[in-house]
C-alpha cells in the first residue's frame, strides 16, 4: 500500500534552532492520524510542510503521491485544512465563505451549490447559512472551517487542533462528523492537546517534543508498551510519607505532582488494601491512559 | 529570497474577484466617496484657486487640474489598497493564508491584488472623468483612452504598495512610505502646476518619478493637446510595475512561505 504521507528525515530551522528535528512519518489512506506533542513541539510546523507552506531545510516529503514541495499546487487541489487559528472571511457571510473558498479551488456553478448544501447540512449550519461571520459561535466557526475544508472533496484533511476552546458538546459534533468522514474513507491527519480526543479517534499516534517523534503506534499498543495495567492517583495528608513507606513497595513507578501521587502497578490489590485502611487518603484507581503515556515520554514541567 | 521567475496564470481572477465581492457590499459609500471628493477638488481648487491663477500653460487652470486629479486619485486610491486594505488581508484577517491552503499561490495573489489596486484606480478615475466632462472640462472623446492608461498606473502604484506591505511589521510603518514618497510624488508630479517653472533639478527630479509619466499622457487625452512621447511614458509605467512585481513576489514568498 502507498503511503498518503511519507516524510523521510523532514528537518525545519528557523534561525539556528531545529524546530523539526529529521523525522519520520507514514501515514496510510483511510487512517487517523494523530500529532501529539506539548506546545512549540513543531506540530503546526510539520503540518506547514506537508501543505508545501513552508519548504524543510532537510529530507524528503511525499503527500498523496507528489512531491513535496515542487508539485504542492496539485497535492493541494486535493487536500483540506482545518488550521490552528480561524481564518475564515469576516466580509462574507457563511455562504458566501463556501462559494468564495471553493472559487480559489477554480469551482463554481449548480455542482458546487449542492456541494455547498450538503456541507452545510454535514455541520449543521444550515440555518445559519445568511449570517455573518461575527455572529457565530466558537464552535459554529470551527464547523464552518470544516465545511469549507471539504469543498474539493479531499483525499487527505489535515486539522491543526480542530477542538481547541470549544465546549464539550461542541467537541463532540465534531467527533461525530469526524467518524463519519473516516467511514467514507477519506485519510485524517489531526494535532490536538486532548489526549482523550486522540484516543477515540486515531487509529495511530505519534507523540512529538522539542521536533522529534518520541513513540509512534496504536494508542492501544502504546499505553500497553509505557504504562503499566493498573493506575491509581492518591491525594491527601501526608500522602508523600504514605508514598515513602508503602506506595514504593507495591508499585513498580511512583510520581508526585503537585499534592497527587500517581502509582503504576502491575498488581493493585496490596494498594487497594492499603488505602482502605487510610481513610484520610483519597484515591481513584483507572487503567494506564494515553494521557499517562504522553506525561512519561513527554515530562511534566510546564512548557512556554 | 525565493528568485525562481514569477509564474503567471489566470488564478490571479479568484484573489481579484474575491476583493471585488467585498467592494460590491460596500458600493454605496464607495461610490459617494468616489463622486464627491474629486467634485470638491474640482470646484474648490479650479474655480476657487483658478480665479487668481488663470491661464497655466495656455488651458484654464480647472481643465488643467482636472488631468491631475484624475490621476492623482489613481496613485492614492491604489496605493491606500496596497498597503492598508492588502496588510488588513495579508497580517490580520489571514485571507492569503486561507488562499495559500488552496491551489493558489503567492504569485497568483501578488498577480490578484495588483489588478485589484488597477480596478480600484479606475473606478475612483472614472467617476472624476466623467465630473470633468459634465463640467465641460474634457476636450473630445479620445479622453476615454484615459481609462485604461488609469488602470497600467494603478496596477504600477498598487505593485510599488505591495512592495512596502512585504516588508511591514504593522500599518505605521506605511507613514515613512506617504511622507518620503506619495506625498512628494503628489505635490512634483505635475497635478496642481506645472514643472516648467520649476529649478532644473526639480524638472529632472520629476521625470523619476512615475505619476509625473501618467500625467504627461493623460492630460493631453483630456486636454485635446499633442501627445509627441506616449511610448516613453508607457514604458516607464510598465517598468515601474514590473520591477515592482518581481520584487513584491521575493519579498512576499520569503514572508509567506517562512
Ligand atoms: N515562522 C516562524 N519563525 C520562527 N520560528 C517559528 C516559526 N514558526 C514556528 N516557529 C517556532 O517553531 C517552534 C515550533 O512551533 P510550532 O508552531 O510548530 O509548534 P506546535 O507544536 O504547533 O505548538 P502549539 O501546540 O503551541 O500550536 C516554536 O518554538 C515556534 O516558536
Ligand atoms: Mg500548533
Amino acid at each position: 500500500m502507498t503511503a498518503t504521507v511519507q516524510a523521510l528525515g523532514l528537518t525545519k530551522v528557523y534561525s539556528g534552532q531545529t524546530v523539526v528535528d529529521g523525522i519520520e512519518l507514514a501515514v496510510f489512506p483511510g487512517e487517523c492520524f494523530g500529532l501529539l506533542g506539548p506546545n512549540g513541539a513543531g506540530k503546526t510546523t510539520t503540518l506547514r510542510m506537508l501543505l508545501g507552506q513552508t519548504p524543510p531545510d532537510a529530507g524528503s516529503l511525499t503527500v498523496l503521491n507528489h512531491r513535496i514541495p515542487e508539485d504542492a499546487r496539485d497535492m493541494r487541489a486535493r487536500v483540506g485544512l482545518v488550521p490552528q487559528q480561524d481564518n475564515l472571511d469576516p466580509d462574507f457571510t457563511v455562504l458566501e465563505n463556501l462559494r468564495v473558498y471553493a472559487s480559489y479551488f477554480g469551482l463554481s456553478g449548480p455542482a458546487l451549490q449542492r456541494r455547498i448544501d450538503e456541507l452545510l447540512g454535514f455541520v449543521q449550519l444550515e440555518a445559519k447559512a445568511q449570517a455573518g461571520i461575527s455572529t457565530l459561535s466558537g464552535g459554529m466557526k470551527r464547523r464552518l472551517t470544516l465545511a469549507r475544508a471539504l469543498i474539493n472533496q479531499p483525499d487527505l484533511l489535515i486539522l491543526d487542533e480542530p477542538t481547541t476552546g470549544l465546549d464539550p458538546q461542541a467537541r463532540q459534533i465534531i467527533w461525530q462528523r469526524l467518524r463519519s468522514l473516516l467511514a467514507q474513507g477519506r485519510t485524517l491527519i489531526l494535532t490536538t492537546h486532548y489526549m482523550e480526543e486522540a484516543e477515540r479517534l486515531c487509529d495511530r499516534v505519534a507523540i512529538m517534543d522539542h521536533g522529534r517523534i518520541l513513540a509512534c503506534g496504536s494508542p492501544h499498543a502504546l499505553i500497553k508498551q509505557y504504562i503499566e495495567p493498573h493506575v491509581l492517583e492518591v491525594y491527601g495528608p501526608e500522602v508523600e510519607t504514605w508514598q515513602e513507606d508503602v506506595a514504593r513497595q507495591h508499585a513498580r513507578r511512583t510520581e508526585r505532582v503537585g499534592e497527587t501521587v500517581f502509582c503504576y502497578a502491575e498488581d493493585e490489590g496490596a494498594l487497594l488494601d492499603d488505602l482502605r485502611r487510610r481513610p484520610q487518603l483519597r484515591f481513584m484507581h483507572r487503567p494506564g491512559n494515553l494521557e499517562d503515556v504522553f506525561l512519561i515520554l513527554t515530562g511534566r514541567e510546564l512548557r512556554e | 529570497m525565493n528568485h525562481t521567475l514569477p509564474t503567471i496564470s489566470l488564478r490571479w481572477i479568484p484573489v481579484w474577484r474575491r476583493n471585488f465581492l467585498v467592494w460590491r457590499k460596500l458600493i454605496g459609500p464607495a461610490l459617494l466617496g468616489n463622486f464627491g471628493e474629486p467634485l470638491l477638488y474640482l470646484l474648490a481648487l479650479g474655480y476657487g484657486l483658478g480665479s487668481f491663477v488663470g491661464e497655466v500653460g495656455g488651458l484654464s487652470y480647472s481643465v488643467f487640474l482636472a488631468a491631475g486629479i484624475v490621476c492623482g486619485s489613481a496613485m492614492n486610491t491604489a496605493t491606500f489598497e496596497g498597503l492598508y486594505s492588502a496588510y488588513t488581508r495579508m497580517a490580520h484577517q489571514q485571507t492569503w493564508g486561507g488562499m495559500l491552503a488552496t491551489p493558489l499561490s503567492v504569485d497568483d495573489i501578488v498577480l490578484g491584488e495588483m489588478i485589484w489596486a488597477g480596478t480600484k484606480s479606475l473606478l475612483s478615475a472614472a467617476p472624476i472623468l466623467l465630473v470633468a466632462a459634465l463640467l465641460g472640462l474634457v476636450h473630445g472623446w479620445a479622453a476615454l483612452w484615459v481609462l485604461p492608461v488609469v488602470l497600467l498606473a494603478g496596477v504600477c502604484f498598487g505593485a510599488l504598495a505591495l512592495v512596502v506591505t512585504a516588508l511591514a511589521k504593522s500599518y505605521d510603518f506605511f507613514l515613512y512610505y506617504f511622507t518620503l514618497i506619495v506625498t512628494p510624488m503628489f505635490l512634483f508630479s505635475g497635478v496642481f502646476f506645472p514643472l516648467d517653472g520649476m529649478p532644473m533639478a526639480v524638472q529632472w527630479g520629476a521625470q523619476v518619478l512615475p505619476l509625473t509619466h501618467a500625467i504627461a499622457i493623460v492630460r493631453p487625452l483630456m486636454t485635446g493637446q499633442p501627445l509627441p512621447h506616449l511610448l516613453p511614458h508607457l514604458l516607464v509605467l510598465l517598468g515601474y510595475g514590473a520591477v515592482a512585481f518581481y520584487l513584491a513576489i521575493g519579498l512576499l514568498r520569503r514572508r509567506l512561505l517562512a
